[in-house]
Order: C-alpha cells, then structure tokens, then sequence
C-alpha cells in the first residue's frame, strides 16, 4: 500500500474551494495586462480597465477546470519520458532561481557565476533521485536581461533533464520558447513533448503582474506547462491561518488555471505554490516552518480534488549552511511532501528562503529524496508467505546474505544512500579521517564532476542554440558569453 | 580471454559451478596451481574487495564470490600441498571466553576462507588457553578473536601474554575487533592489529601476507 498523509477532509476541501471562488466573483483579481483583461472580458467576465480589477465568473471557472488536463508528462532533451505528474507520482527538482550560492570553498554566500551554473548542470545530470533540473540560480556575470535565457540555455546544453524555469520579462519568453524547440525540432514537437515547466506567479493579495500573466497566456498558447506559484503569507499578505492562506491559495491558483485554459483549452498546468507562514519576529518567510509545509501538502490535496497535478517549494531550509537545521527541515519536507503526494517537489538545494543554492546540499538532498522515494514506494509483501521456507533456510545456513531471496529483493526494498550519508562504524569512520558531512558532500561533488558525460544534443541543435543565444547577447552589448572560456 | 582471467571475471560474478569447471581445466592444462591461485582466484577476490570497498558490489556479491573461491581451493589444495606450496595462511579464529556472539566474527571467518585463506573456526566462548594449544598444533599464522562485550574483552589481553609465555608472541600475528573493542585497545593489550569490519579484517590479515612472497 502506498502510504498517504492527508489533513484536509473533503468537506473541508470543497468549502475551501467554494469561498475563494467565491471570493473571485465576488472580490476579483487586480491583473494588469490589457490583453488578458480584454480575453477575460470576451468570456463573459466584468472588467473595470481603470482599476485593472476584473470579476471572474462561475462559467469561466467551471469551464476552465473541465479544460485542464489531470496529468502533465515531461521529456528529457533527447526525447525519452522522464515524468508523468499524475495521481501521487512523486519526482524531486532543485530549488529555483536563486540570487546567492554558497561558495563551496570559503563557505560564503555570494553572487553565482557561470562556472558555477555549470558545475551545477552536470552535477544534477548525475543525481539519481533529482529527476529534472531547475534554473537553480542566476548566473551574475552576465547582462540581467539575459539572466534568465541564458540560465535554461546551460540547463539545455549540460544536462539532459527537463527544466522547471521562468521567464523574469516578457521578452525573454520569446528566446526561451526558441531555445526549447531548437531542441526539439518545431514548435509542434515540443508541445508533443514538453521539455520544460514555467513558473508563473501571481502577486499576493490576489493579483496578476503585466509580466507573469503575459507569461501565462504565452506559455498557453505554444502549449508549455505552467506551474502556478502562489505565495500567501500567513498573518502578512493572507490570513494568520492555515485554512484562511488556503482559501488566498486557491483563489490565486484558481485565476491561473482560468487564464491558462481561456487562453488555449487543454493547454498543460499544475497547481503549484510557494506559500509560508511569516515569521512575525524576525519579519521571514520561513519554507521550513512546519505550518508551510502543512499549506503546501493541503493545497496540493485541493489540487488533487480539482484532479490537477501539483507542486510545491517544500523540499528546502532556511538554514545559512549545511548544517543539522538544512537536514531537518529539507528531510521532514520531503517526507511529507512524498506521503502526500505533491507531484513535482521543488526545493532540494535550497537554503537561505529561496535564495541561496548549495551544490553540497544537492548532493545531501539528493539521499533524502532517495530515502523518501522508498518510503512512498511504502510495504509490500515479495514471497513472504509462507514464511516458513525461509527461516527453515535461515536456520539451516546460519544467515540469509546470499540466499535467492535476498539476491531478488536487496536493492527493490532497500535505499542504499551514496557516500554523503555516513553509515560506517566509529572506527572505519576515523579510520577514513573524521569527515563531516560537508567533506564527503565535496569528495561526492569532485567524483560526479569527474564521471560527467555530455549531453547527447546533435551539433547542429548545438549550432543553432548557440546562434540564439549569441543572438540575444548581443542584444545586450555582450560579444562572449563566459561559458565559452570554461 | 586467457583462462586464469574468464576464472578471475567467473569469481567476481559469484558464479561458483563456472569457476570450479575452469580451476579444474586449468588444472588439466598444467597451468602451475600457484599462478591459478595468485593470478586467477586471488586477483579475482582482490578487485571484489576493491569493489565492494567502494561501495560499487555489496555483501551478497562478495560471499558469493567467496563460495567460488572456496569450491576452486577444495580442488587446488592437495595440488598445493602436494607441491609444498603454503597455502596463503592459516588463521584460528574464535569470540572469547563468555561471549557467545559470533555474527561478526562469523562474517570475518567467510571472509578470510573466501580470500584463500585456511580458516579454523573454533566458535564462540573460547578460552585463552584454546586460541594458543590451536594456534600451536596448526601452525597457525593468526590468531583472530571477536569480543561484543566490555566484560569479556580481557580475555584479549591473556592470550596476548599467553602468546608471551608460550613463545609464540611475534610469530603468530594476533587481530582483534568487535563493537567495543578498538585501535587503541588492541595497541594497549599489544596485538598485531585492529579491525573495524570483515572487509578490514581481509585486508589486515592480507597485509602480513603479500601475494608474491
């Protein structure tokens, strides 16, 4: 039986949904973008263009639910499915779009630069239980325009998973959609087969950017998957409780799915967020307060409800480094995050409130990700029964290590982390020279550097990606991007 | 593939019929039973140790390829023998005096047989004066002894200064190991050496018998 974490009764979970529809009939959305306000206006809801407030409809929200499809599959830049996010399927991606790396070496935080992206890239190519990358963070040593095509552009050429990005402009869409189908071969393909997710986020309290929702609507119409990243801030920017954030939550999301499938019916999302509680002391956003995770894993029982995939930004810490506070809160966020479910984990990585990306912590939560996924794969009897043949083989050999049974089931029942999670006795520990978690995640780091294999991209794909991002360079004054002196 | 590698890759696969087959048709083949030894079951067992060390096999795989490495010795062992060839080392092993754990110790002894070597297992709750008489009518090379608790550790020491008395102290290399025992200890009671685990255990033991000697 796969085990399951809920919290939300179904009474509750439909009273949640009818109050924040509710809500937007009723309140409405504040969204600047003439054009989604015009499409808005065109199904029927009220638009007020001086206030940029449009009140949406129980026609448009019925109909856009019935639009949107209940799983989303993912494939790699070659080709291959790497993902169906349906049902309680669960895959790992790293926490996203950070501004600070720590720096592996002095153990600062500081701005990231491209040989950093880079390393990121092949390290996550070699991550068994992280199943796509994320544009983790923003490399500072190029132009700012180009800081977010440029990020998926790395992504693209160093590792073959798919991408969970984000576009920062409306703009920069544009050559991120061409990069994505340079891959593919044409814009039909790539809806065939998505290779990547954009995040895009509505503003708390209930309200859309000129940027994000254009996002959206553009996302929609190559048929690009969107996550929606909804942010309530308990007791801030939303309600002090935990069912009040989810009725903002939902409401918020709810507008996505609306603008999405109004767009282009049928067109590819998942009911995501990134939540938190706000800590009234310290004036933070806390990702590993356990009331966060509790929004996240309830949102997504909403998003489960409404037969939509889900995310959440759950798998990280607010800690400054790898230390015993990043292992709890990313482990009891994986954990539930994996019991209930949530079918894209956003998070591993993370440390600092989303903002500063560790690549020895990649390492580490990649062996939490790996002891989650077993968990979720929960218990289930494998020729148990009858017992007794096997303790009758049992007594007769003395032990078990290399009976039939044990040879079948080794590696099916049991994780075997890699080196970062220390399982030696004492005396092989000292033996091997005391290291802390950090050493063994930077020895980690060196071997899957070492082992790294490039991306099976033919050289024309290769040429014509290249071609676009010199394209866009330039655009910004930029003759060389620092990638091509690594 | 020349025959004493297909033994070596057979063994490292576990694959124990198979090696026995190719042990007896190097045998009929006249290839010397000490390069069969050295340059096919032992170099087989020494990239399993290797493997598993790094974490790329596990336990299962280094028993079973052990099994076949005792299989291929029950048919080269009177050869050896018969040409007055040492066998690898002989190695009485044993949990002390009122311990009557011997999981550990039992992992250490599969071990040591799977690496080549002549093991005498003399169990568990094994009096000082045991160890020694064995060590002494064997011609044994190593005394191996296991101790899971810190009340039965002590009879460590007395086999050590047994060894003294008897002469054999130096000659016999003494290993020790088991959840309380340590590095230090066995420094402080004057053994040979320590080991935290099976695989540490082989490896100890092997270094006071390099192949070629």
């Amino acid at each position: 039986m796969r085990p399951l974490f809920r919290l939300l009764s179904d009474e509750l979970i439909e009273r949640i949904i009818s109050e924040a529809r509710d809500i937007l009939c009723n309140l409405g959305m504040e969204i600047h973008n003439d054009g989604v306000l015009s499409m808005l206006s065109d199904h029927g809801a009220s638009v007020d263009s001086e206030t940029n407030h449009v009140h949406f409809t129980a026609d448009i929200i019925d109909k856009a639910l019935a639009a949107a499809p209940d799983s989303v599959k993912l494939f790699d830049v070659m080709g291959r499915q790497t993902h169906d996010l349906t049902g309680h399927n669960v895959y790992f991606t790293p926490g996203s779009a950070a501004i600070n790396i720590l720096d592996p070496h002095s153990g600062e935080i500081r701005k990231p630069l491209t040989a950093d992206y880079v390393e990121y890239a092949k390290i996550v190519s070699r991550l068994d239980n992280i199943a796509s990358q994320s544009t983790a963070f923003i490399p500072s040593d190029v132009h700012e325009k180009i800081s977010d095509s440029y990020r998926l552009f790395l992504s693209l050429l160093y590792c073959e998973k798919p991408v969970v990005t984000g576009a920062f402009t409306i703009d920069a869409f544009d050559v991120m959609k061409d990069l994505l189908v340079a891959v593919r071969g044409s814009t039909d393909a790539l809806a065939a087969k998505p290779l990547s997710i954009f995040s895009c986020c509505p503003t708390a309290p209930l309200k859309w950017s000129d940027v994000t929702s254009q996002n959206l609507v553009d996302c929609a119409k190559h048929f690009i998957p969107v996550e929606y990243i909804s942010m309530p801030l308990s007791g801030f920017m939303a309600p002090v409780t935990l069912v009040g954030s989810l009725v903002q939550h939902t409401a918020e999301t709810l507008s996505g799915v609306v603008l999405s499938q109004l767009t282009r019916p049928g067109t590819p999302v998942i009911y995501g967020g990134s939540p938190a509680a706000f800590d009234v002391r310290y004036e933070t956003t806390p990702m590993g307060a356990v009331e966060t995770q509790m929004i996240d894993c309830a949102y997504n029982e909403i998003g489960k409800y409404l037969n939509l995939p889900t995310q959440a930004y759950i798998a990280l810490s607010d800690a400054k480094q790898l230390d015993a506070q990043a292992g709890l809160e990313t482990s009891m966020g994986a954990t539930l995050a994996a019991l209930a479910g949530i079918n894209n984990i956003s998070g591993p990585g993370m440390l600092d409130f989303e903002s500063c990306q560790s690549l020895e912590k990649l390492v580490v939560d990649n062996e939490i990700c790996g002891m989650t996924l077993r968990l979720a794969r929960g218990i289930e009897p494998k020729e148990d029964f009858p017992s007794q043949p096997i303790f009758e083989e049992l007594l007769r050999e003395k032990h078990l290590l290399i009976a039939n049974h044990t040879r079948k089931y080794l590696q099916d029942e049991h994780y075997f982390p890699g080196a970062v999670i220390d399982r030696a006795n004492s005396s092989r520990w000292k033996e091997e020279g005391s290291l802390t978690i950090g050493d063994r995640a930077k020895s980690e780091i060196a071997k899957l550097l070492g082992g790294y294999e490039p991306t099976g991209l033919s050289d024309d794909v290769l040429a014509e990606m290249n071609g676009l991002m010199k394209t866009e360079a330039a655009k910004h004054g930029m003759d060389s991007l620092p990638h091509e002196d690594l | 593939m020349e025959l004493l590698d297909q033994i070596s890759l057979n063994l490292q696969n576990g694959l124990d019929e198979k090696v026995a087959v190719l042990t007896k048709d190097a045998i009929e083949k006249q290839i010397p039973p000490k390069e069969i030894l050295n340059s096919g079951l032992i170099a087989g067992m020494n990239i399993v140790g290797r493997k598993f060390k790094d974490h790329d096999i596990f336990l299962p795989d280094v028993l079973l390829a052990a099994r076949a490495m005792n299989g291929a010795m029950e048919l080269l062992k009177p050869l050896l023998i018969k040409e007055g060839i040492p066998i690898r080392g002989k190695v009485v092993i044993g949990s002390v005096k009122n311990d009557l754990h011997d999981i550990g110790k039992n992992l250490v002894a599969i071990l040591l047989k799977g690496a080549g070597f002549e093991v005498i297992d003399l169990g568990n709750d094994v009096p000082a004066e045991k160890f020694i008489s064995t060590a002494k009518e064997e011609n044994a090379h190593v005394i191996g002894m296991s101790a899971l608790l810190t009340t039965t550790m002590p009879v460590m020491k007395k086999v050590v200064d047994l060894a003294k008395d008897e002469g054999l102290y130096g000659r016999v290399r003494i290993i020790v190991g088991g959840a309380p025992v340590s590095k230090e200890y066995a420094l402080e009671i004057g053994a040979d050496a320590y080991s935290y685990d099976g695989a540490n255990a082989v490896e100890t033991v092997e270094s006071f018998f390099p192949v070629n000697s």
